[in-house]
């Protein structure tokens, strides 16, 4: 059942990894927005309040909202509940500063959407080092892939 | 595509990354090439301007690190702020530097329920900042206690509302920076060339028509919350119906703005500094090529703002306000004064309003402070609720003035919030309920 895509991309932060997508269309802010203790989302109307990105491969359209965004996310790699990669299409100086000092593969001004193309559940596979991302579509929720 | 631009570096730049100055800056180099490539940036641009939270830390930091109060500063700075694996030796600032809003009030800590631990360790870390050469403002208003950059001047700038601020009312140019990349150029001098330091990138993009008359501070609060859900991280441009606002109103909007989207420059045809017209405003090339497309605020998205910032509110019985987001400048305390002169706020109910250090000092002078503490709130600087993540124990149900504070406090602290006129706000403390009005 399952098919593959591939999307190139601009690099932010270098490095390999892969795991289960984690897909939202709405911004997220970093202090206030997220309890770097657990990786949750916790702003009151977000469409992920309450998840974790944990071990995720985080999609999403960029940052918004307090300064304290790579502070909060540079927390996250310390409580180890940081994302495993970040792919985004809005480029701004949180999520640039937060990537850096998180410190996980991060690509940006992707070829085709990817909120469009990766949902929550897709096993991706993100090399960022060459700026590709290969998504393997229909693979279980369980994140038993790999 | 692949990866971005090489950064093109000048004589000095490169002399701080090879080390020639030290370890401590070309860690901060290191941080900041890697900082400009992520953005696609290729060059740095001088800053002599920089405000941000440089190495202060909390107990989560410290026994992260294994770092002791001797050795603190340079840990925290090395390891945190300039993401270095390795501790260095942290030099003086080499350029104008001051610490915004955290840590405790050394006046009202214990009003905050702050041990006294925090304390202790807030005034550590707060003298090896100052030792380092760094002002210690303490506020999120940093124009409102002496740092206020001229037209044109290139900052480095944390907290979002202050940029806003710095980009829109003042015509300086930052970008919404972060810790890290704030203790880095305090060091160093440099910040990348990217986004709000670059002419190009300052016009307007949306168009918001003001169609119902904005006026009062809350007016202008909710005007910004709804253009920061709508523009989300782009540029608008106002106009409308509204007057010239003033110091207090544009720092509502902005702080609201920049909440509930990321807006870090706003323009206000024949009002802001880089909107003399609406041509200017937009820039030559937009004008020329089409009209930005044009989005109405009017009596339904004004009412539907209100409804929106109310809708984390059910019990009218209220057991704390907080004012004082961003810090209070006088003239707000001037008016919670002549709202309570003579009054006594209900038994059930606290009050606690935020501002600088530099704005409370002239309070104290005036007797604004005594006032406030004779009516039963507090006048306390350095923090607020949401950043301190300090509200009175037992709180369940808040009133606030600001559209910002509205947006994180509930977030933050699992309380309800309600949003109106400071008027309201006092009402509600001296009474204990909620009687604000949809407008």
């Amino acid at each position: 059942m399952s098919s593959t895509v591939t999307l190139r991309g601009r690099t932010v932060v270098g490095g390999c990894t892969e795991g289960e997508a984690l897909v939202t269309r709405d911004t997220i802010s970093g202090w206030g927005g997220v309890n770097p203790m657990s990786g949750t989302i916790i702003e009151t109307r977000h469409e992920l309040r309450g998840q974790s990105f944990k071990d995720k491969v985080l999609v999403f359209p960029g940052a918004k909202g307090s300064s304290g965004w790579s502070a909060v996310f540079h927390m996250t790699r310390l409580t180890g509940t940081a994302p495993k990669a970040m792919l985004f299409n809005e480029m701004t100086t949180k999520i640039a500063l937060g990537a850096v000092v998180m410190r996980v593969p991060s690509i940006t001004d992707f070829d085709q959407d990817p909120l469009t193309v990766i949902e929550t559940g897709d096993w991706v596979k993100v090399d960022a080092d060459r700026a590709l991302v290969e998504v393997i579509k229909g693979r279980s929720r369980s994140g038993q892939g790999g | 595509m692949g990866s971005g631009p090489t950064m093109r570096l000048t004589d000095s730049e490169r002399a701080m990354l090879d080390g020639h100055e030290g370890k401590a800056k070309r860690k901060a180099m290191e941080l900041l090439v890697r900082y400009a490539q992520a953005l696609g940036a290729d060059r740095f641009v001088d800053t002599h301007n920089v405000a941000g939270v440089p190495g202060s830390y909390s107990p989560l930091l410290l026994n992260y690190y294994n770092a002791t109060a001797e050795n603190a500063y340079d840990v925290i700075y090395s390891r945190f702020d300039l993401d270095s694996d390795e501790v260095v030796e942290v030099p003086r600032v080499t350029v104008s530097s001051c610490h915004l809003q955290g840590g405790v009030d050394p006046e009202n800590w214990q009003t905050l329920g702050a041990k006294p631990e925090a304390l202790q360790m807030s005034q550590e870390s707060e003298a090896a900042a100052a030792s380092h050469g760094i002002r210690i403002l303490k506020t999120c208003t940093p124009y409102l206690a002496g740092n206020v950059p001229v037209k044109g001047e290139h900052c480095a700038w944390m907290e979002s509302s202050a940029v806003v601020y710095c980009n829109s009312v003042l015509g300086a140019r930052t970008n919404t920076e972060g810790r890290e990349s704030t203790s880095a150029a305090m060091l160093t001098g440099k910040i990348p060339d990217w986004g709000f330091h670059r002419d190009a990138n300052r016009f307007a993009s949306h168009h918001i028509s003001v169609e119902v008359d904005v006026d009062s501070v809350m007016d202008w609060g909710m005007l910004g919350y709804f253009v920061g859900a709508t523009v989300q991280e782009r540029i608008p441009v106002l106009t409308g119906r509204f007057n010239r606002p003033d110091l207090i109103r544009h720092k509502h909007f902005g702080a609201a703005a920049a909440s509930s989207g990321g807006v870090e420059m706003y323009h206000l045809v024949g009002i802001t500094p880089e909107a003399g017209t609406f041509e200017m405003a937009v820039g030559q090339a937009m004008s020329n090529r089409c009209r930005p497309e044009v989005i109405t605020y009017g009596k339904a998205e004004q009412q539907r703002t209100y409804d929106e910032l109310n809708s984390k509110a059910r019990d009218r019985s209220v057991d704390y306000v907080m004012l004082g987001c961003p810090h209070a400048a006088l003239e707000q305390i001037e008016e919670i004064c002549r709202l309570l002169e003579g009054k006594r706020i209900s038994t059930h109910c606290n009050l606690w309003i935020f501002t600088s250090r530099a704005v409370r000092a002239v309070a104290d002078a005036k007797g604004y402070t005594r006032i406030i503490r004779a009516a039963g709130g507090a006048l306390i600087t350095d923090t607020c609720s949401a950043i301190g993540q300090a509200i009175p124990p037992g709180t369940r149900v808040a009133a606030l003035d600001s559209a910002k504070q509205t947006h994180y406090l509930p977030a933050i602290m699992g309380i309800q919030a309600w949003f109106g006129s400071t008027r309201d706000c006092i009402e509600a403390a001296l009474t204990g309920r909620w009687n604000g009005a949809r407008p």
